[in-house]
């Protein structure tokens, strides 16, 4: 029944799915970085910073995803030359799917982080202004601290729903495991098995993630 | 903001720690703070006393510039108070303030959130810190606490350790609003009892308080404040005996008769 499996080698059932977790595991430190930078910027004294926050979450969050990462390529790359260094098609499409995906995910991580600073009492940040710590000092090691252990948990809904838009980089090109289906499913008679056989492999990833998640905010929570 | 620079000499001459000139401040509509003058002197101990929604806290938290004046100028030893940034923090690092409802960093031990404001602002090394933040813990008497989490401890005991966080900065002055406030009955007294001890020791402090007792016996001057405005300052003995406002008066026979 699984026999056709081993006719795909370019990329493999295995090397497809390796290929869904370095883009998860690669775009989503980069939007949890990224997405900090920007809740940071939310919360700044600095109205241009606050500005330019509040403009980029609401434009790049309301803009669907495969537009982003067509356009990643078929505008960055092909209209602008950039490559991000790249030389061949397919480091230069992984890379440009990155590039998307942190973007489009930031803007998530963003909310759910600034969600999380709302939660930090008032108090916290005053007795930290009070000892003396610096806007950034108290941001770093008093607010975001307490912050991301709050929102462990929306942080993890950001990483499931990541994962699964791994998808849309097929579209540009990048052969993760949605680019092998789509193969599979134009050559082979068994759809529905091979429909089967990828969300089994996407709830594998997932799975773990989300009860680990799960586990960790409740050991991780703030008590008060 | 129109802010009025105290000249220099002013302050430092007469050994005046904190210094507020004429300031006023709004919260949209309600003139909470209404020309406020009042003079804190090196080792003094002034206690701020009044009804609720008559501009205390709102004074206490504008020495160290968590809420911002109108109008007016601020001065603390000669400096006038910066507007933002690094300069603002260093001031901060000098004065000490202590909350109604404590603010212990929640994610840090009893022991770091007396080391914190030492590494980070100070500078000092860790060990250094925590020999220093071992004393200071053992001196308010929660020394056996240290490695504990805030939400552990009584709310007495947090607020020791406040107090305890706010030394270690080695602060030229102490600001206190409402300490006791949110405080179970029997906790009052092993906080106004460390606080006694630092008046004893030479501390300047300001302090925002109900506690009448505390006034009475470490306090050398009382100031009573209504409606945004101070009504009458003078040393405890006489605020008590014979206050010389009316509405001292009516505060004073609302709040001892009982």
């Amino acid at each position: 029944m699984f026999d056709f499996l081993s006719d795909y080698n370019d990329p493999s059932l295995l090397g497809a799915f390796w290929m869904t977790v370095k883009l998860t595991a690669v775009s989503g430190l980069g939007s949890l970085i990224w997405g900090t930078l920007l809740a940071a910027m939310r919360v700044s004294p600095v109205p241009l910073m606050r500005g330019f926050g509040t403009a980029y979450v609401n434009i790049v969050r309301n803009i669907p995803l495969t537009v982003i990462i067509i356009f990643t390529s078929l505008g960055l790359a092909d209209v602008f030359g950039v490559t991000l260094g790249a030389s061949d098609f397919k480091v230069q499409g992984f890379r440009l799917a990155i590039l998307g995906l942190v973007g489009y995910t930031a803007a998530f991580v963003c909310e759910a982080i600034r969600s999380g600073i709302n939660t930090v009492p008032m108090g916290q940040a005053e007795a930290a202004r009070a000892i003396g710590l610096t806007f950034s000092q108290t941001l770093r090691l008093i607010i975001l601290p307490q912050a991301f252990r709050s929102v462990i948990g929306p942080l993890a809904n950001v990483l499931i729903a990541l994962t699964k838009n791994t998808t849309v980089a097929a579209a540009i090109g990048v052969a993760e495991a949605a680019y092998l289906m789509k193969a599979m499913i134009e050559n082979e008679a068994q759809t529905l098995l091979i429909g089967a056989i990828f969300a089994f492999g996407f709830v594998v990833l997932t799975l773990p993630t989300g009860l680990f998640l799960g586990w960790l905010s409740k050991r991780l929570a703030v008590k008060r | 903001m129109t802010e009025v620079s105290v000249a220099k000499e002013d302050a430092a001459a007469t050994g005046d720690l904190v210094v507020l000139k004429n300031v006023n401040k709004h919260f949209g509509a309600l003139h909470v703070l209404q020309d406020i003058d009042l003079t804190i002197a090196r080792g003094e101990v002034v206690v701020v006393i009044g009804p609720s929604g008559s501009g205390k806290s709102t004074l206490c938290r504008t020495i160290n510039r968590l809420e911002t004046i109108d109008s007016g100028a601020i001065a603390i030893d000669g400096k006038p108070l910066p507007a933002e940034g690094k300069e603002l923090a260093r001031l901060r690092a000098d004065v000490g303030m202590v909350f109604q409802s404590f603010n212990l960093f929640a994610h840090k031990t009893v022991l770091e959130n007396v080391m914190l404001g030492q590494i980070k602002v100070r500078k000092a090394d860790k060990k250094q810190a925590e020999e220093k933040a071992r004393a200071l813990l053992d001196r308010v008497g929660v020394g056996t606490q240290a490695d504990k989490y805030p939400a552990q401890l009584s709310g007495g005991q947090q607020q020791r350790v406040a107090i305890a966080r706010a030394l270690a900065m080695d602060p030229k002055v102490m600001l206190f609003d409402e300490p006791t406030s949110a405080l179970d009955p029997e906790m009052i007294n092993e906080v106004l009892e460390v606080m006694q001890q630092l008046a004893r020791d030479g501390m300047t402090m300001i302090v925002v308080t109900h506690e009448m007792g505390f006034a009475r016996s470490a306090a050398n001057r009382v100031v009573f404040m209504a409606d945004g405005k101070i009504v009458e300052e003078a040393v405890p003995d006489q605020f008590f005996s014979n206050p010389r406002s009316d509405r001292a008066k009516d505060f004073l026979s609302k709040i001892l008769h009982h």
